[in-house]
């Protein structure tokens, strides 16, 4: 399978569907396991790599859950290839810009995907549209299993699951969700969350940021300890907290609605004419004027455009998809060009005038 | 004046008056380039990682403890230990037995607990003992390699496979 063939226009993760989606984009888990007869890869050398590589995606691809999936040779792989599959968040940026062997089987429906030679030699994750930690969890729990009868993981008795970092070490998890959080960030109280946030030992960050600020107004919050806590109360660490401040994000969305309807109309208005409209367009500014849009739909602003076709929008708006879309390579100037033919096409509608414009 | 996160000459005074008080630091040209650059979030925590190392061992340790420190090289990989604290990254499973006492209090920093709790793994098809070895024999068929001795690296290739097929070489 060609990298550009997955069966669905965007992955489970970006979706729009499941439990409180209008503000919780995905959920995902993720574990660190390294191979006990290996040295970490800061030690490895070439050699090591590629034995490893090969090693690990034998043994992965012997797995019967493996007939849903595809492997691909990252080190073989063009770089908008690479950069296709970082937009689908089915590799991290890591695993695309190192160098040397490496590697990822990827569940068709990119319900999951487990990298090879990443900072550790094996990076599992799972994926789930909203917020749905338990059936990510029961999946991870099944992949690690099956893997665990195949491979013989790095582990230490009173450590846990060893890894290069002495910051995965323990359970070797990280739970996350993806929060498009635009009232907060409107409203300015997103700081003040976020301090609250890193003295519970969360973890936050802007996603597919480029500069400090998150791009399209989404973050992703994850837990910071790894160690001295089971898998499950690391998934109820972060899953108790996102209640909280879906509840903050709908507050300060209420206020903007009581407070200053007008100005926010006017705002998703112009943000949508400006996507309708542009002759070129940078991907920073179509993630930020869509963010705008999202919420306008959300509050009921935007009344013939749904969620789902703008979550398509984030993605077939990031410069690989779009280039995939056109079938062939483009610069950033091209790429903008396209980038506002596509929104048009997609957004222009003859009665699709936002209200009240 | 010297790098805060690197011994290199610094070259960049920056004013900070992004956080909740003002502060300065001094870094180096590569390290400035980190610091101003966020967007990699890895990066950020990897050098909080090393600066938290940095400050935990200067107490209570004299230069000269340090030095000999950043000299103490694990058996089976080879890292030294001033390799691990310019990286932030160990290389491999045995350094956490090996730089225990180094290790410990920085788990503690960042975990605030050093006992794992949770699943462990349910099938180990290799006894410590010979994973241990695995790597070692690894590194020094590498470093025959290297040499060009290629009839020591086969020999050693040799006891590679016997151990991965869990006999004795």
């Amino acid at each position: 399978m060609k990298v550009d063939h997955f069966p669905n226009l965007v992955g489970p993760w970006m979706r729009g569907s499941g439990p409180q989606s209008d503000i919780v984009i995905s959920s995902r888990v993720r574990l660190a396991r390294n191979v006990a007869e290996f040295p970490f890869i800061m030690r490895c050398n070439e050699m090591d790599r590629a034995n490893i590589e090969s090693t690990v995606s034998r043994r992965l691809r012997e797995l019967p859950l493996a007939r849903t999936c595809e492997y691909f040779n990252v080190a073989t792989l063009k770089a908008v290839d690479r950069q296709y599959l970082v937009e689908r968040q089915l590799i991290s940026r890591e695993l695309s810009e190192n160098q040397g062997a490496r590697g990822v089987l990827v569940d068709r429906d990119e319900n999951f995907s487990v990298m090879i030679n990443e900072e550790d030699h094996l990076r599992i994750q799972v994926m789930r549209s909203g917020l749905d930690f338990e059936d990510a969890f029961q999946q991870i729990e099944h992949l690690d299993n099956a893997i665990d009868e195949k491979i013989c993981y790095a582990f230490h008795p009173q450590y846990g699951y060893l890894t290069a970092c002495p910051t995965n070490v323990g359970t070797g998890m990280r739970v996350s969700v993806m929060l498009h959080l635009p009232a907060l960030v409107l409203t300015k109280q997103i700081e003040k969350v976020f301090r609250s946030l890193q003295k519970i030992n969360l973890a936050v960050r802007g996603l597919y940021g480029e500069g400090s600020q998150a791009m399209g107004d989404f973050y992703q919050i994850s837990n910071q300890i790894t160690l001295g806590r089971s898998e499950q109360q690391l998934i109820e660490q972060v899953g108790s907290v996102v209640p909280v401040i879906i509840s903050y994000e709908r507050k300060a969305r209420q206020y903007l609605l009581q407070d200053s309807r007008d100005d926010l109309q006017r705002q998703v208005s112009k943000a949508l004419r400006t996507l309708q409209k542009a002759g070129q367009i940078s991907s920073e500014e179509t993630m930020h004027l869509l963010s705008k849009v999202r919420l306008g739909i959300n509050l009921s602003l935007i009344s013939d455009l749904d969620i789902p076709t703008v979550n398509r929008l984030f993605v077939y708006t990031q410069p690989a998809h779009l280039q995939k879309l056109r079938g062939s390579e483009m610069d950033t100037t091209q790429r903008n060009k396209a980038r506002a033919v596509y929104l048009h096409s997609q957004l222009e509608q003859p009665s699709g005038d936002a209200p009240q414009s | 004046m010297k790098c805060q996160r690197c011994d290199k000459q610094a070259a960049f005074h920056i004013t900070d008056l992004t956080g909740e008080s003002v502060s300065s630091v001094h870094l180096c040209p590569a390290c400035a380039k980190d610091y101003l650059e966020p967007q990699q979030a890895k990066k950020v925590e990897t050098s909080s990682l090393i600066s938290m190392l940095s400050k935990q061992l200067k107490v209570g340790q004299t230069a000269e403890q340090l030095a000999a420190l950043d000299k103490k090289v694990c058996p089976v990989c080879g890292i030294s230990f001033f390799e691990f604290r310019k990286q932030g990254r160990l290389g491999c499973p045995h350094d956490y037995t090996f730089f225990h006492e180094e290790l410990e209090p920085l788990i503690v920093n960042i975990h605030g607990v050093t006992e794992h709790k949770g699943k462990t793994p349910q099938h180990s098809s290799i006894s410590g003992e010979s994973q241990m070895q695995l790597i070692q024999l690894r590194r020094q068929m590498n470093e025959a390699v290297e040499q060009e001795d290629y009839e020591q690296a086969s020999q050693i290739r040799d006891m590679i496979r016997k151990l991965e097929n869990g006999e004795q070489p």
